[in-house]
């Protein structure tokens, strides 16, 4: 956190105004107890213009506390938070004019049918006339409920709910998108859908999107912050975290000539390797290079100067699953 | 404070009680009971008389039963779906919010007292009444009604439960009347003193609504309404504010 807030200072000096101007979100030191719980307790990152944060955590570590805050549901114990320069306690109204949000479970009127439901959002936001009519008529083809525009919304399947949900978000184009799961529940046409909705938009907008869904750090984010029990364990890109996995970089080699256990033996003993395993499954082993280094050409050519004949050779990239895991219950092994 | 968001809410809230069959069946009961209490319960033709206050009387008692039905969804239905979320993420504040509501309720109470207008026909083709008198009637009742929704809409945002919110909203209206009723003050003045006494009594709906229901408009019974009104929805925005979460 501290590293955090003098990089980040740091670039403000230099970049100045330019910054200042992309940067769309600002989170400080924030905390929200319940009681004796502290369901987030001092987070502090930001979000800029034209990234896709992805928030990650397991199950109860805080994400949904923090958005609640960031989008002025939840009044904070202790932080501030900065959305577009506005501060969330000070000028709330300011702040969620410049946000879309997707509630987790994406809640809706019930009883409305989309375009009625879009309509009154349009309303609120200010929209009007022709504005109004291209604004729905925009975020629901975005969106892709066009088709079910006239039905109430509780007879809609849950995909559909969760794009009326998004529509409702996207409306009045906001420079600032925050979503809970977006593709929680979802089938994965939807999912994928939702994603390259989420891609389409991120060019122009800072977007926070809370996932426990670990492919959807490649396919949607540039940025992850990854919390656990209400504190920032992992703030940088989707690159950096699988580099935490000590599979980052580790090549799995299968020989033709000798067995394996003469292959670990010669391997072993090569100076840029630091450990060896035998695959589980299939023939072969895995070797896990030192200092995180490539290893893929010096390996190869260590081989072929033993005249062994390779079967397969390629590096392997970072586990996400084993990363989260190990980042978010500190007590587990693995993770260099 | 933005009018247009509480345009905006009240339009929305008003049309969802339409959505559903709860505003047909609401609008029917209320008008079989008006009726129905008018002509039996109020002896509408023994009393001979061409004008409304048996219909008016009975007001009080009909609506502790059926305003907390309208009430009781306001929030607790926004805070069961999870909407309130959404709602409170919207660029609206929680008074805007808390008035379009209420706003909506009280105008959907209003037509389905403007719906009782063949009672008024009848009187006006059975005899010659005071026009007057039955008007003030209609703004008295319609006073009276928007009280019983501060309260319904205020106990509501207490709890997830419409069933819940339905019983406390009766019980709490049905203190509000009988503060004002022959038995309950008799109890207090048999001991308390007689300035708690009035205090009790002016408390209460029967004791204001009743003046207005007779054609007499006194200042004091409108500011009555109008501040019981006021201070139940500001505590409605502050129970809003501070359970919404939750």
């Amino acid at each position: 956190m501290g590293l955090n807030n003098a990089r980040f200072e740091n670039a403000f000096d230099e970049a100045g105004d330019a910054l200042k101007m992309t940067l769309r979100v600002e989170i400080e030191d924030l905390a929200k107890h319940f009681g004796e719980i502290r369901a987030v307790d001092g987070v502090t990152f930001s979000v800029s213009k034209g990234e896709v944060l992805g928030f990650l955590g397991p199950n109860g570590a805080g994400k949904s506390t923090t958005m609640k805050m960031i989008t002025g549901f939840l009044a904070p114990t202790r932080g501030t938070v900065r959305v577009c320069g506005y501060d969330v306690l000070a000028d709330p109204i300011s702040v969620k004019a410049n946000l879309g949000y997707l509630p987790e479970g994406a809640p809706a009127y019930a009883d409305m049918t989309p375009d009625s439901f879009l309509k009154f959002i349009a309303d609120i936001r200010g929209l009007s006339g022709a504005d109004k009519k291209r604004a729905v008529a925009s975020a629901a083809e975005r969106a892709r409920v066009l088709n079910v525009m006239y039905q109430p919304i509780e007879t809609l399947s849950k995909g559909y709910k969760r794009r009326v949900g998004l529509a409702q978000a996207i409306l009045h184009n906001p420079p600032v998108l925050i979503m809970d799961e977006p593709t929680d529940g979802l089938d994965p046409n939807q999912k994928h859908e939702v994603r390259t909705l989420i891609n389409e938009m991120a060019e122009d907008k800072a977007i926070i999107i809370s996932t426990h869904i670990l492919e959807e750090v490649n396919a949607l984010c540039t940025r992850n912050v990854v919390i656990a029990s209400g504190k920032v364990v992992f703030d940088g890109t989707p690159a950096e975290l699988e580099a935490k996995s000590r599979y980052n970089n580790a090549v799995v080699l299968t020989v033709n000539t000798i067995d394996n256990t003469q292959l670990l033996q010669y391997v072993s003993a090569l100076d840029f390797v630091a450990d060896t395993e035998t695959l589980t499954t299939g023939n072969g082993i895995r070797v896990f290079p030192k200092n995180n280094a490539h290893i893929t050409i010096a390996l190869s050519e260590k081989i072929r100067e033993q005249g062994w004949e390779i079967v397969s050779l390629y590096a392997e990239s970072g586990r996400l699953d084993e990363v989260f895991r190990s980042i978010t219950l500190p007590s587990t092994a693995g993770v260099k | 404070m933005n009018m247009l968001n509480i345009w905006f809410i009240m339009k929305r809230e008003f049309g969802g009680y339409f959505a559903t069959p709860v505003a047909y069946v609401f609008i029917i009961i209320f008008l079989l009971l008006a009726g129905f209490s008018t002509f039996y319960v109020g002896n509408f033709f023994a009393r001979g008389e061409a004008d409304l206050y048996p219909f008016f009387s009975l007001h009080p008692w009909l609506y502790i039963l059926l305003i907390p039905a309208i009430s009781m969804r306001l929030w607790a239905e926004e805070r069961k779906s999870g909407s309130i979320e959404l709602l409170m993420t919207l660029p609206v504040s929680v008074f805007e919010a808390v008035l379009g509501k209420f706003f909506a309720a009280w105008a959907f109470t209003g037509l389905a007292l403007i719906l009782n207008f063949p009672l008024w026909i009848t009187v006006n083709y059975l005899g010659n009444p005071d026009n007057g008198v039955i008007f003030t009637g209609f703004v008295g009742s319609f006073l009276m009604a928007g009280g019983f929704l501060a309260i319904g809409s205020c106990v509501s945002a207490v709890t997830k439960n419409q069933v819940i919110a339905f019983v406390l909203s009766l019980i709490v209206s049905l203190i509000f009347v009988l503060a004002g009723y022959g038995i309950v003050l008799d109890f207090f003045s048999s001991w308390a003193p007689q300035p708690l006494v009035d205090a009790i009594s002016s408390f209460s709906f029967l004791t204001h609504f009743d003046a207005i229901s007779k054609g007499v408009i006194d200042l004091r019974d409108i500011l009555y309404f109008a501040a019981l009104i006021a201070i139940w929805l500001f505590a409605n925005a502050l129970i809003v504010n501070a359970r919404k979460a939750d």
